[in-house]
């Protein structure tokens, strides 16, 4: 069983976002890249202990990006994973990303394709889903806990309002969240390995963007926090009513 | 060349949220002078589907297939693929939700249409086709250009609200060509959290972090809650500490919501809790820090132990209420 793991680099949790070029450039200055949390966390890990427990027999690792990307790969390879693929091109246009990975990976033969819920950066939620469909596959989205027995995979998943157990056979595609795995560290031995794992560049497919983003805009601020006393809850409810309109 | 739009429904009423979907669509078909086909599927009666008129769909389309009462996604986005061809759809509309990530982007896929996930207004035609989106996880939005001709947009829930207006949509019945394949996955179990409110769908969350001291202590958090006719959330530590399940993690690497009010219990608000709730039209505050970053994030703010001031809060409500009713 052969599982790909798509990954992300997006900026660190703790960043603080700011914007140049008048508002349509992401300002990276002084940004620390890490990989999406829920692929790393969920995807990668989990992953890697299917192999351990001789379920997976290999695990590969894909991204789209320059190669500014590359020290990303190498920490996540140094938590495990056979080799790394980079499709050497950059777009936030979630069809391209989706569409060079399925591109790369129909011809490889995978039978369980992970990727996180989403990115925390762009936030779409589409990547996984969209391989699903150009691969032909299944999909299984919102995934907090994986089973594999033969070639049968079961997953407990959220739903609208609720959870759901839900059995399907290989190939798929599954977006992961919390509860699949637990995070790891990466080790000395595992980040000493990673330095001499393959990690292939693979140039890309001519696809198209089909969206683009031309601006960005920071929330309106908050006009300032009206204390209440804490023996005055009546007030704050009061308030709520009349002059929030939220009760 | 109509709107299209998927109407969700559980036990065979639609959802608030859909009833908001298809009345963002009916402003979308306005602006484009066409008019809005919303598509249901599984067990509903007509009754139900005509009602849809009253948020701006012109036509129902229905699949009344038994299989559907399941989200299979490729059955779904078969379905929503056949209902935008034969409609001559430019624009389709899900929700952001479980079910629209798990469609919305197999039909952009199929469709080869630009796609945007989690918008937060109309799109603004003046100029292209720009939807205006949330990004790195609230902390800022992105304005996004489609320039493919079909596009497909996910709406985020409670964006708008709902105003019910008059009339009845006629209603078809949609033929759809399945395959066994698009029935891949098999339901073994659900379980649905019962007398709760959804969080994704909640217009009042309130919220407990680690000022709460320990799970034995959220009855104060489900009491208030309870008062409210709220759903209940929780910071990340409270989740990673097993204190509360992981589902009602709100925050950058848990849930994202936009609530009408969100009151914050104990939670010093972390930019990575903020980027989960800033979308949230009125924050509410209680902490016993005077220096917990949350006050600059909040409109109202309580200083305050949240042990004292959650069951006067509740008592409050309560009070309030019964002067209400």
């Amino acid at each position: 069983m052969k599982i790909l793991v798509c990954l992300c680099p997006v900026p660190d949790t703790t960043t603080k976002i700011a914007f140049s070029d008048n508002n349509t450039t992401f300002n990276t200055a002084g940004v620390t890249f890490i990989i999406n949390p829920y692929d790393e966390w969920y995807s990668l890990v989990r992953a890697l202990e299917l192999k351990e427990a001789g379920t997976a027999t290999a695990v590969h690792l894909v991204t789209v990006g320059k190669a500014d990307a590359e020290p990303v790969i190498r920490k996540a390879l140094a938590l495990g994973g056979d080799e790394a693929i980079r499709i050497d091109t950059d777009s936030n246009d979630p069809y391209v990303v989706a569409a060079q990975i399925a591109e790369f990976a129909k011809s490889e033969g995978y039978d369980m394709v992970l990727c996180g819920k989403e990115s925390i950066d762009y936030n779409n939620g589409t990547v996984g889903a969209m391989l699903a469909e150009l691969l032909d596959m299944n999909y299984l989205g919102f995934v907090s806990k994986i089973d594999v027995a033969g070639k049968t995979v079961t997953v407990k998943r959220e739903i609208d309002g609720g959870e759901e157990t839900d059995a399907c056979d290989m190939p798929l595609v599954i977006s992961c969240q919390k509860g699949v795995a637990e995070a790891r560290i990466p080790n000395m031995r595992g980040i000493m390995a990673a330095r001499t794992k393959p990690l292939k560049v693979v140039a890309p497919a001519a696809i198209e963007n089909l969206s683009a983003i031309v601006s960005y805009e920071m929330p309106p601020a908050k006009t300032g926090v009206k204390m209440i006393a804490t023996d005055n809850m009546d007030e704050l409810v009061n308030l709520l009513h009349t002059e929030a309109k939220v009760i | 060349m109509s709107v299209i739009v998927l109407a969700e429904h559980a036990q065979g009423a639609f959802k608030k949220k859909s009833q908001e979907a298809v009345q963002y669509a009916s402003r979308i078909a306005a602006a484009m002078g066409t008019t809005v086909t919303a598509v249901a599927a599984g067990n509903i009666s007509a009754d139900e589907l005509r009602t849809l008129g009253a948020y701006g769909a012109q036509k129902v389309l229905h699949v009344a297939d038994a299989r559907l009462d399941d989200l299979n996604s490729r059955a779904y986005s078969r379905m929503l693929v056949t209902a935008a061809q034969q409609e001559g759809a430019k624009v389709i509309i899900c929700l952001h939700d479980t079910t629209g990530k798990a469609v919305a982007p197999r039909v952009a896929a199929r469709l080869k249409a630009g796609m945007v996930g989690g918008a937060v207004a109309d799109p603004v035609m003046s100029n292209g086709f720009t939807v205006k989106k949330s990004v790195f996880s609230g902390k800022a939005f992105a304005n996004v250009s489609i320039t493919s001709d079909v596009k497909v947009i996910t709406l985020m829930p409670n964006t708008f609200g709902v105003k019910k207006g008059e009339g009845d949509a006629t209603v078809e019945s949609l033929s759809v060509a399945f395959d066994a394949a698009d029935f891949g996955v098999a339901v073994k179990e659900v379980s649905k959290a019962s007398g709760s409110v959804p969080l994704s769908e909640a217009e009042l969350v309130v919220s407990g972090g680690r000022g709460l001291k320990g799970p034995e202590n959220w009855g104060l958090i489900e009491n208030l809650a309870a008062e409210l006719g709220a759903a209940t959330a929780c910071s990340r530590p409270v989740a990673d500490s097993h204190w509360r399940p992981h589902h009602e993690h709100v925050g950058q690497t848990g849930g994202t919501i936009r609530p009408n009010l969100y009151i914050a219990a104990g939670i010093s608000g972390a930019i990575q809790h903020l980027a989960g709730v800033n979308g949230s039209k009125t924050i509410v505050v209680i902490n016993k820090d005077p220096e917990a970053p949350f006050f600059k994030a909040a409109d109202y703010g309580v200083l305050g132990d949240v042990f004292e001031v959650l069951p006067r809060l509740t008592d409050a409500v309560k009070k309030w209420k019964a002067a209400h009713s």
